[in-house]
């Protein structure tokens, strides 16, 4: 038994990397620094290690030879899920320029509310530890952050020291949308976050509200998606007053139409603010199981976030037709490869089409796929990088055990070479 | 193997060869003397009428980092508009501005380039630098570390720690981030401007710490001078783009002691505020002042007319500039207490009366300098423009007639307000190779490479002579990289990878124990996770380091 400290987490986004992990043969426990986000994905035991063609164990090479076979004769394969480690992102691009594939990040149409608000305007954001030693205001917009980010209040705003601040405790929470689910974001001194609740749908004339007060522009409406607009003047008054505000968002969790627009209000209300002699600053959620990862490797290596076509021989990115199930239901595509070394619960959709899946150890499958090839975790069972939320930090991550089990770049390797 | 390149007129400043026919041999890499007695050539070219250059050094491109992949994030339509299919060798992606990290490979194989480095490596987001860099092929590559708005190190001058710890602390940062050169940009106005600072003059105080730009530059030239770093402090000085800036960058040439010290993309510097649109010239100042300061060193930063975007680490001036954007989008991030960005797309166009003297004044830059050994060629790619348009900006630089027919065509007020037209220079296929190549490796340090003596490595470009100096260097004959042969006729026929640049100067290990605490108490990382290990470098195969010595080492 090893106990293994300083441990990164790919899983749950803000890059909480103070886990103590204890090893025991192949099974791990979080002993330090869990959360409910990283304990149960640490601790996921390993079932498979043997691949599988139609069902049946096969040697690591048959299996490999089965998938390069599928993918030979393709006209249009999907390569979905995407997520893994950068080394993972580097080979399934590889893979996906030779066999002409689509490759589509799993939680890219959340991602996209960001992408397109950042190819239509831009934004002004910031980082994690920005937000641990300046902010004095944090704004969270259409989300329960704790909820999404366990650690998030205890990491980054009620961290007991900051270089900028005298108390952090005097921070200021604000929730706009959704309710916190617990207490995280009480401060230490017992201040509870302010929250103006209102439905998901009703967030695009909320904050656009919001940025009208900001910009000093009359409001002729009493209150907007049942808050008072006196109540939304509070926030713009708070927002012009903070030393550097911080405005938080999730992409995916504005699961509405057209929720770009929200995060571009957003986005330009922080300009807003930046040209009224004081700072604040964005800062997106997300970063989970890979998805950074995917939109940074697939960026330098074609020039377009990760759902980008290879098919012209090119890369052609299109967020909305080059979605993998728009693709898979509309029958424009005749294989899908899917590699998820993250999360056993992110399985395939099910579909008639050939399918292989490069999966993490521990997935099962309500329709067996043709080829599946369990793979290890990284992080886990293999050295890696993987991105934060946001963006700017890549994390190393540690092996923590021999398992045995491939890395996902090997076998995406082994898949092109035998093409 | 034995390769021969016979009878080329070889241009190879290291050596003071100038042009004469000369044999060159080639074998495990590296160029070697003529073998004595009786040997076999393998494989023979004949130069006779060619130029032979090595392969050429960029030494300030923004190849790797976060705001390169934000800038290329931002620009889908720039990339629609230059598709790079894959071939049997090389992989696709897209070129102009911001190419993918293969395009960016090849496209600079294909002229001649053989290395690039990466002017603005941010401490915590060197992995990614690191990364992208490593799906460039075929160049070598290397970073310089950027310090100066991290808020240890001006808590340090704050506190009036001594020069010592300092050192120590630059030193650590490189071992850490795994680079070759310290850069310092817009020094300590990225951090004043989370303080809410908009500008920052030379000796203006950080509202928060009290220091100024011009303490900040001293120490770390000095920490750079005394860890015997050869690469000078690389300096992105205060007030980029502002008019008037001249006085400030003169200012910093004055006071700066004598200390080694590069300024980098000058002409960005190089603004008065005369004439009917407060907008003039001091490229003649500046120049003459880097006559007079032998130990400053400089690159242009010319820009070209056309698309480009601008990536900098310098989010306070970005964040002023982006009124300019064209396209109106723009991004500007405060990262880790470390340091910034800002990406602004700017299209430089000649009918615009700024946009048209600035391009004179990095052409006036050029040909004031008089020392080619002191100044280099640079578009602080892709802020000025895309590398892609180097050969354009050779011949400005060795074609007087071809500079003035261009110069005819531009906004008439800048016309006038130049003296472009009455310099008569033109660089010689020499200077060139100086600029690009002797004088790059000499100035960041690269053993055994920007030369063509035996021993060095053997990186080596084969141009067809040409009076159209764009044609030839946009397409050499032959381009080798460590021996093999990587381009033919301006197209890659076989990639390899190249390695990275290093130095690892050494430090006080008990400096650790405070940068432990302060990662602790304030950063999002621990400090053990924070340093990038040799590992992360070479464990995929295709990567290498390449430490290359001290001043003082004994080689």
């Amino acid at each position: 038994m090893a106990e293994i400290t300083e441990v990164p987490s790919p899983f749950c986004g803000i890059g909480t990397d103070d886990l103590t992990i204890q090893v025991d043969g192949v099974s791990l426990k979080v002993v330090e620094n869990g959360c409910a986000v990283n304990s149960p994905a640490f601790e996921q035991a390993i079932t498979d290690t043997r691949p599988r063609v139609d069902g049946k164990d096969v040697s690591l090479d048959a299996a490999v030879a089965k998938a390069a076979a599928l993918l030979k004769n393709t006209n249009q394969p999907v390569i979905g899920g995407c997520a893994t480690d950068v080394n993972g992102m580097r080979a399934l691009l590889a893979l996906a320029d030779r066999s002409g594939a689509v490759v589509d990040n799993m939680n890219f149409t959340g991602a996209r509310n960001n992408f397109l608000a950042l190819q239509d305007s831009g934004w002004m954001n910031t980082t994690l530890a920005e937000v641990k030693n300046r902010c004095d205001l944090l704004l969270v917009v259409g989300i329960d952050l704790e909820g999404f980010s366990p650690r998030f209040f205890e990491r980054y705003l009620w961290n007991k020291e900051s270089m900028f601040m005298d108390d952090t405790a005097k921070r200021e929470v604000i929730y706009l949308g959704k309710a916190p689910s617990g207490t995280a974001s009480t401060s230490p001194d017992g201040q509870t976050a302010l929250v103006f609740e209102c439905a998901n749908e009703d967030l695009p004339d909320v904050v656009a509200v919001l940025r009208a007060l900001v910009k000093g522009n009359p409001i002729r409406v009493d209150s907007v998606g049942g808050i008072a607009v006196a109540d939304l003047q509070g926030i713009a008054d708070k927002l012009k007053a903070a030393s550097y505000s911080v405005v938080t968002w999730a992409a995916g969790a504005l699961a509405y139409s057209q929720a770009e627009l929200t995060v571009q209000t957003i986005s330009e209300m922080v300009k807003d603010i930046n040209d009224r002699n004081t700072r604040s600053s964005g800062l997106p959620l997300g970063g989970k199981e890979g998805d950074q990862t995917a939109n940074q490797v697939c960026g330098w290596t074609t020039g377009y976030p990760a759902r980008t076509r290879f098919s012209s021989g090119y890369p052609e990115y299109d967020p909305f037709l080059n979605d993998a199930n728009a693709l898979l239901a509309n029958g424009e595509a005749d294989a899908l490869v899917w590699v998820q070394a993250f999360n056993v619960k992110a399985v395939p959709p099910v579909t008639a089409l050939p399918t292989i899946v490069i999966g993490r150890s521990g997935m099962t499958f309500a329709k067996e796929p043709d080829v599946f090839i369990p793979v290890g975790t990284p992080g886990i069972d293999h050295v890696g990088h993987a991105y934060r939320m946001d963006n700017v930090v890549a994390i190393r991550l540690k092996k923590l055990r021999e398992s045995g089990l491939s890395s996902t770049s090997d076998v995406l390797n082994a898949i092109e070479q035998a093409l | 193997m034995l390769i021969k390149l016979t009878g080329g007129a070889v241009y190879d400043p290291a050596s003071g060869i100038d042009g004469a026919k000369q044999d060159i041999y080639i074998q495990d890499g590296r160029i070697v003397d003529k073998p004595s007695g009786d040997f076999q050539v393998d494989k023979e070219y004949d130069l006779k009428g060619k130029v032979v250059m090595s392969g050429a050094i960029d030494m300030h491109t923004h190849i790797g980092g976060g705001k390169g992949n934000i800038a290329r994030t931002l620009l889908p339509e720039d990339h629609r508009a230059d598709p790079v299919a894959r071939t049997d060798i090389t992989r696709s992606g897209c070129g102009h501005a911001m190419p993918s990290t293969f395009v960016t490979g090849y496209r600079y194989a294909e002229m001649g380039y053989t290395a690039g480095f990466e002017p603005a490596v941010l401490p915590i987001n060197a992995r990614q630098a690191h990364m992208e860099m490593a799906d460039i092929p075929i160049l070598d590559k290397g970073g310089y570390v950027l310090l100066g708005s991290d808020d240890y190190l001006l808590r340090m001058l704050t506190a009036k720690k001594d020069q010592k710890a300092i050192n120590d602390y630059v030193a650590f940062t490189m071992q850490a981030a795994k680079a070759i050169g310290v850069k310092v940009v817009n020094p300590g106005g990225i951090s004043a401007f989370k303080f809410n600072q908009r500008k920052l003059e030379l000796d203006e105080q950080n509202s928060h710490y009290g220091v100024t730009p011009r303490e900040i530059l001293k120490s770390l030239a000095t920490a750079v001078k005394e860890l015997g770093i050869t690469h000078p402090l690389h300096v992105h000085g205060c007030n980029l783009g502002v008019p008037g800036n001249m006085n400030t960058t003169l200012d910093t040439i004055q006071g700066i002691g004598g200390l080694p010290m590069h300024l980098t993309h000058i002409q960005f510097h190089s603004y008065g505020t005369e004439g009917d649109f407060k907008f003039s010239s001091g490229a003649a100042q500046i120049a003459e002042a880097v006559n007079k300061n032998k130990n400053i060193t400089i690159d242009v930063g010319q820009i070209l007319f056309g698309q480009t975007v601008t990536a900098s680490g310098d989010n306070m001036r970005q964040h002023a500039n982006h009124k300019h954007a064209s396209p109106n989008k723009w991004v500007t991030m405060d990262i880790e207490c470390d340091a910034g960005c800002g990406v602004v797309p700017f299209k430089y166009k000649d009918k615009n009366f700024v946009n048209a003297l600035q391009w004179a004044i990095g052409l006036e830059t050029f040909l004031l300098v008089d020392d080619p050994w002191r100044i280099f060629l640079t578009t602080d790619h892709p802020n000025g423009a895309p590398f892609t348009s180097y050969p354009h900006l050779i011949r400005l630089l060795m074609d007087r007639s071809f500079r003035n027919d261009v110069l005819s065509t531009i906004h008439p007020e800048a016309q006038k307000m130049t003296t472009l037209a009455s310099i008569e220079r033109e660089y010689s296929l020499q200077e060139i190779a100086i600029m690009t190549r002797a004088g790059a490796a000499r100035l960041i340090g690269l053993q055994d490479r920007g030369g063509l003596s035996p021993g060095n490595w053997a990186d080596i470009t084969v141009y067809t002579d040409n009076a159209d100096r764009q044609l030839m260097f946009e397409k050499p004959d032959y381009v080798f990289k460590d021996g093999e042969l990587v381009v033919v006729d301006g197209k890659v026929i076989h990639t390899k990878w190249g390695t990275t640049h290093v130095v690892k100067p050494d430090f006080d290990a008990s400096l650790e124990k405070d940068l432990q605490k302060y990662f602790d108490r304030f950063l999002t990382m621990k400090l053990g996770n924070f340093k990038i290990s040799d590992d992360e470098i070479t464990e995929d195969g295709r990567g290498s380091l390449t430490v290359h010595p001290l001043k003082g080492d004994v080689a």
